[in-house]
C-alpha cells in the first residue's frame, strides 16, 4: 500500500479552479519533489493535503495510509502523521515556542494512546533537535515565530518536523528566502529525517534545494496538473530550459 | 421595574432609616460625609445615556430597580461554600457578605508586623481620627452619582494600613460575596487602603456571588500610595451573570510612588469599572492594566480617568477585551495632563478581539493636555482570531477548541505578563484559562441568556 495516493484531485478557491486533476503516488521511504512556476497550484496542493478549509474540493480522492485524507480535519491529518512545513510560517504572539511544540507533540501522543510528555522529559529531546538545526536555545522561550528572521522561521518549521516525526512531511518552498548557509542547515535537518518509514514531498520553485535534498522523483506541476514526471535529472533540465515548454504541453492537454 | 422617581424615593427612605441606625452615627464628620454623599446623589440622580461618561452604557437596569440593603438576620454562608473562592498564597482573606464583614469566615493570622488589616466599621469605632484623615478625601462626588451613593451608605468594607517602610510580602485578599435574596439586594462596600511612605503591598478585591439572585454591588476604594511606595491592586469581577457591579478605584499617588492597577472582568451582567489615579507627586509611575472577557449578553464598561498633576510622571494604560456572543465592551480612556505636569509620559492602548458578529466594542480615547512639554499616545485595535494562526496550530495536531483557547490565552497574556509573578497572578491566570475554554467551546460562544 502506498503512503499517499492522490487521484484526480480538483480544488478551487472562491470561483477559481486551481487544481485540475492531480495524480500522484508516494511510497514510504521516498522523497519526491514538485516543481512548477508561480501560480501553478503547488502551494494549494500542499495546503489542501494539510486540510486547510478555505479550499473547496471539487473532485477526486486522496488516500493517506489507506484512509480518506479529505474527510479529515487538519488536526486529524497531523495526528495521523502528516506534516506541512509552511511557506509562510505564522507568528503567534503570546505562546512560547517550547510550549507550542510540547502541546503539539502531546496532542499527537494522546491521539495515538501514548502518555503525555512533561517538560522535564521533553526539553532534552528538544535541545538535541535544536543542535541539529544550529538553532539558539533562546528561540524556545520566544513567542512562536514572532520577530524571527526569515531563516529562523524556516528552521523552526524543520525543528517542528523533527520533534513531531511525521510519516509524511510536505515542505512548501522551505528554500525560499534562505541564504546558502541556512539552506544547507535546513537540508541537513531534512536529510536526517529520511528513513524507510517516512516519505517527504519537497515543493519548490528552484532546483537548488534539490542539490542538497536529492529526490527519487520529480514532478512538474503546471496550471493545476502534473505535466511531467521523471528522475532528479528532470530538475536540472527545468533549471536550464525554464517552465515555458512545459506550459505549452499543459495547454495542449487541456480540454477545450 | 420602578420609575426613576420611585427609585429615588426608595433610596431616600432607605437612607433616612440607614442614617438613624448605622454605626458611627454619633461622629459628626462621618454623618456629614454620608449626608453630603446623599445630597449629591439626590441632586443628580442616576446617570443616563445622555451623560457623556455613560454614552455607551445604559444604567437603566440599575436605576429602575428597587434595590434594598440586606439588613439584620440573614444567615451567613458556610466556610465550605466559600472554599472555591480561596486564593492560594495570600497572607489573609477578609470576607464581606452582602457588604458586611464576616469575622468568622475571615482569616488574618499570617500578617506581618506593621501591616494592619481589618474592617472599616471596627476601625471607625476604634480609631476614628485616623480614618477621618483619609475617608472621602479623594473621591470626587461631583463626578459620579454611584460614588456619591456609596458615600451616603458608608458603613463597612476593607481597611488596610501598611506602616512606613514595611513590606507586606504576600497579597491581602478582600472577598465580597453577594448571597441570593428574594429581593434585589444592594451593597456599598467602602474600602480604604493606606500604604505609608516607602512601603509595599498587594491588595486583591475579589467579587463573587452565591446563588442566582439579582444584586448590585456598588463599591468604592480609596487607595493612598505614599511617597516611594509600591502598590499593586487587583480588581477581580467574577459574579454571576445577573449581577450588577459598579466599582471606583480612586488612587492618590505621592512622590515617586509606583502603583499598578489590574482589573480582570469575567463575570457580571452589567459592570462599570472606574479607575481614577491622580499622580500628585513628582516622578510617580502608574500602570493601569486590564482584561475583560465577555460572553452572552454581558456588558463590561471600563472607564479610566488618569490625572497628571505633577511633573515627571508616567502612566501606561493597557486594556485588552475579548468579546463573544452578544457581549458589549467599552473602553473609555481619558488622560488629563494639568498645567504643572511637565514631562508627563502617558500612554494608552486598547486591543480587542471580537469573536462573533454580534459582539460589540466601543472604544474612546480622550486627551486633555494643559501642559506644553508632554508625551501622550493612544491607540486602539479591533480584530478577530486569525484563521491562519488557527490553521497553523491545528496543522500541528492541536484540536480546534484547544487551538482557539491557546490563541485567546495568548491574547490575554499581554495583560497577564504585566502582573508580577506571584499568588495574585497565578490566581488570575487560572481564571482566564477557565473562561477562555468556555468561550473557545462551540457551545460557549453563543447566547444562552
Amino acid at each position: 500500500m502506498s503512503l499517499l495516493e492522490i487521484k484526480n484531485l480538483r480544488a478551487r478557491v472562491d470561483d477559481r479552479e486551481i487544481l485540475k486533476g492531480v495524480n500522484l503516488t508516494l511510497n514510504a521511504g521516498e522523497v519526491h519533489s514538485i516543481m512548477g512556476p508561480n501560480g501553478s497550484g503547488k502551494s494549494t496542493l500542499a495546503q489542501v493535503l494539510a486540510r486547510r478549509e478555505s479550499y473547496e474540493i471539487t473532485g477526486g480522492e486522496v488516500l493517506f495510509n489507506g484512509r480518506d485524507l479529505l474527510a479529515m480535519k487538519p488536526e486529524e491529518a497531523a495526528c495521523e502523521g502528516l506534516f506541512l512545513a509552511f511557506q509562510y510560517p505564522v507568528e503567534i504572539p503570546g505562546i512560547s515556542n517550547a510550549y507550542f511544540l510540547r502541546s503539539a507533540l502531546n496532542a499527537i501522543r494522546k491521539y495515538r494512546g501514548l502518555d503525555e510528555m512533561d517538560a522535564m522529559d521533553f526539553l532534552p529531546k528538544l535541545r538535541e533537535k535544536l543542535k541539529l538545526l544550529d538553532m539558539d536555545d533562546k528561540l524556545l522561550n520566544r513567542s512562536v515565530n514572532e520577530a524571527f528572521s526569515g531563516g529562523e522561521k524556516k528552521r523552526n518549521e524543520i525543528l517542528q518536523m523533527a520533534v513531531l516525526e511525521p510519516k509524511l512531511a510536505i515542505l512548501d518552498e522551505t528554500d525560499s528566502g534562505l541564504d546558502i548557509d541556512a539552506l544547507r542547515i535546513v537540508a541537513n535537518g531534512v536529510n536526517a529525517m529520511r528513513s524507510p518509514e517516512r516519505a517527504i514531498l519537497v515543493v519548490t520553485h528552484y532546483q537548488r534545494l534539490l542539490n542538497y535534498i536529492v529526490p527519487d522523483r520529480v514532478h512538474v506541476l503546471v496550471d493545476g496538473r502534473i505535466v511531467r514526471s521523471g528522475g532528479p535529472e528532470l530538475a536540472l533540465e527545468l533549471e536550464n530550459k525554464g517552465y515555458g515548454e512545459m506550459d505549452g504541453a499543459a495547454r495542449g492537454a487541456s480540454p477545450a | 421595574m420602578a420609575t426613576a422617581t420611585q427609585a429615588l424615593q426608595n433610596y431616600e427612605q432607605t437612607f433616612s432609616q440607614f442614617e438613624k441606625s448605622t454605626a458611627g452615627r454619633e461622629l459628626a464628620w462621618l454623618q456629614n460625609l454620608r449626608r453630603g454623599g446623599f445630597e449629591r446623589f439626590a441632586a443628580t440622580g442616576f446617570p443616563t445615556m445622555r451623560d457623556e461618561d455613560w454614552r455607551f452604557t445604559n444604567p437603566n437596569a440599575i436605576s429602575q430597580t428597587a434595590f434594598r440593603l440586606v439588613r439584620n438576620g440573614h444567615s451567613l454562608p458556610s466556610r465550605d461554600r466559600l472554599a472555591p473562592f480561596q486564593i492560594e498564597g495570600v497572607s489573609c482573606q477578609l470576607v464581606f457578605v452582602d457588604g458586611r464583614f464576616a469575622p468568622g469566615l475571615s482569616s488574618t493570622e499570617k500578617l506581618a508586623r506593621g501591616v494592619s488589616v481589618g474592617n472599616l466599621a471596627s476601625e471607625i469605632a476604634k480609631n476614628p481620627g485616623a480614618i477621618e484623615k483619609h475617608l472621602g478625601r479623594y473621591l470626587n462626588l461631583e463626578r459620579d452619582a454611584f460614588g456619591a451613593l456609596n458615600t451616603a451608605f458608608i458603613e463597612d468594607g476593607g481597611y488596610i494600613h501598611v506602616a512606613k517602610g514595611v513590606i507586606a510580602e504576600e497579597p491581602i485578599s478582600l472577598l465580597y460575596v453577594a448571597t441570593s435574596q428574594d429581593f434585589p439586594a444592594v451593597s456599598h462596600p467602602r474600602n480604604l487602603v493606606i500604604a505609608e511612605e516607602n512601603s509595599q503591598v498587594t491588595v486583591i478585591e475579589d467579587y463573587v456571588s452565591l446563588g442566582g439572585g439579582q444584586a448590585l454591588c456598588n463599591t468604592v476604594t480609596e487607595l493612598v500610595a505614599g511617597d516611594h511606595s509600591v502598590v499593586s491592586h487587583y480588581m477581580i469581577e467574577r459574579e454571576h451573570t445577573k449581577s450588577f457591579n459598579v466599582s471606583t478605584l480612586r488612587i492618590q499617588q505621592g512622590r515617586a510612588a509606583d502603583v499598578a492597577s489590574h482589573s480582570v472582568l469575567v463575570g457580571g451582567a452589567l459592570v462599570r469599572n472606574n479607575v481614577h489615579p491622580v499622580l500628585a507627586g513628582e516622578g510617580g509611575e502608574c500602570l493601569i492594566n486590564g482584561l475583560f472577557i465577555g460572553n452572552n449578553r454581558q456588558h463590561l464598561d471600563n472607564y479610566m480617568l488618569v490625572e497628571h498633576t505633577s511633573p515627571h510622571c508616567g502612566s501606561r494604560q493597557f486594556y485588552n477585551g475579548i468579546l463573544a456572543g452578544h457581549a458589549h465592551g467599552v473602553f473609555h480612556g481619558r488622560i488629563v495632563v494639568h498645567k504643572d505636569a511637565q514631562k508627563t509620559d502617558a500612554k494608552q492602548t486598547n486591543r480587542n478581539l471580537l469573536l462573533s458578529d454580534t459582539a460589540q466594542i466601543d472604544t474612546k480615547p480622550q486627551l486633555e493636555i494643559y501642559a506644553d512639554d508632554v508625551k501622550c499616545t493612544h491607540g486602539a485595535t479591533i480584530g478577530q482570531i486569525e484563521e491562519s494562526a488557527l490553521f497553523y496550530l491545528r496543522s500541528r495536531g492541536i484540536d480546534e477548541v484547544s487551538a482557539r483557547r491557546l490563541l485567546l490565552v495568548a491574547f490575554a497574556s499581554e495583560c497577564l505578563d504585566r502582573m508580577k509573578p506571584g499568588p495574585a497572578r497565578t490566581h488570575v491566570e487560572k481564571l482566564v484559562q477557565e473562561h477562555a475554554l468556555v468561550i473557545a467551546s462551540p457551545a460557549g460562544n453563543g447566547d444562552r441568556s
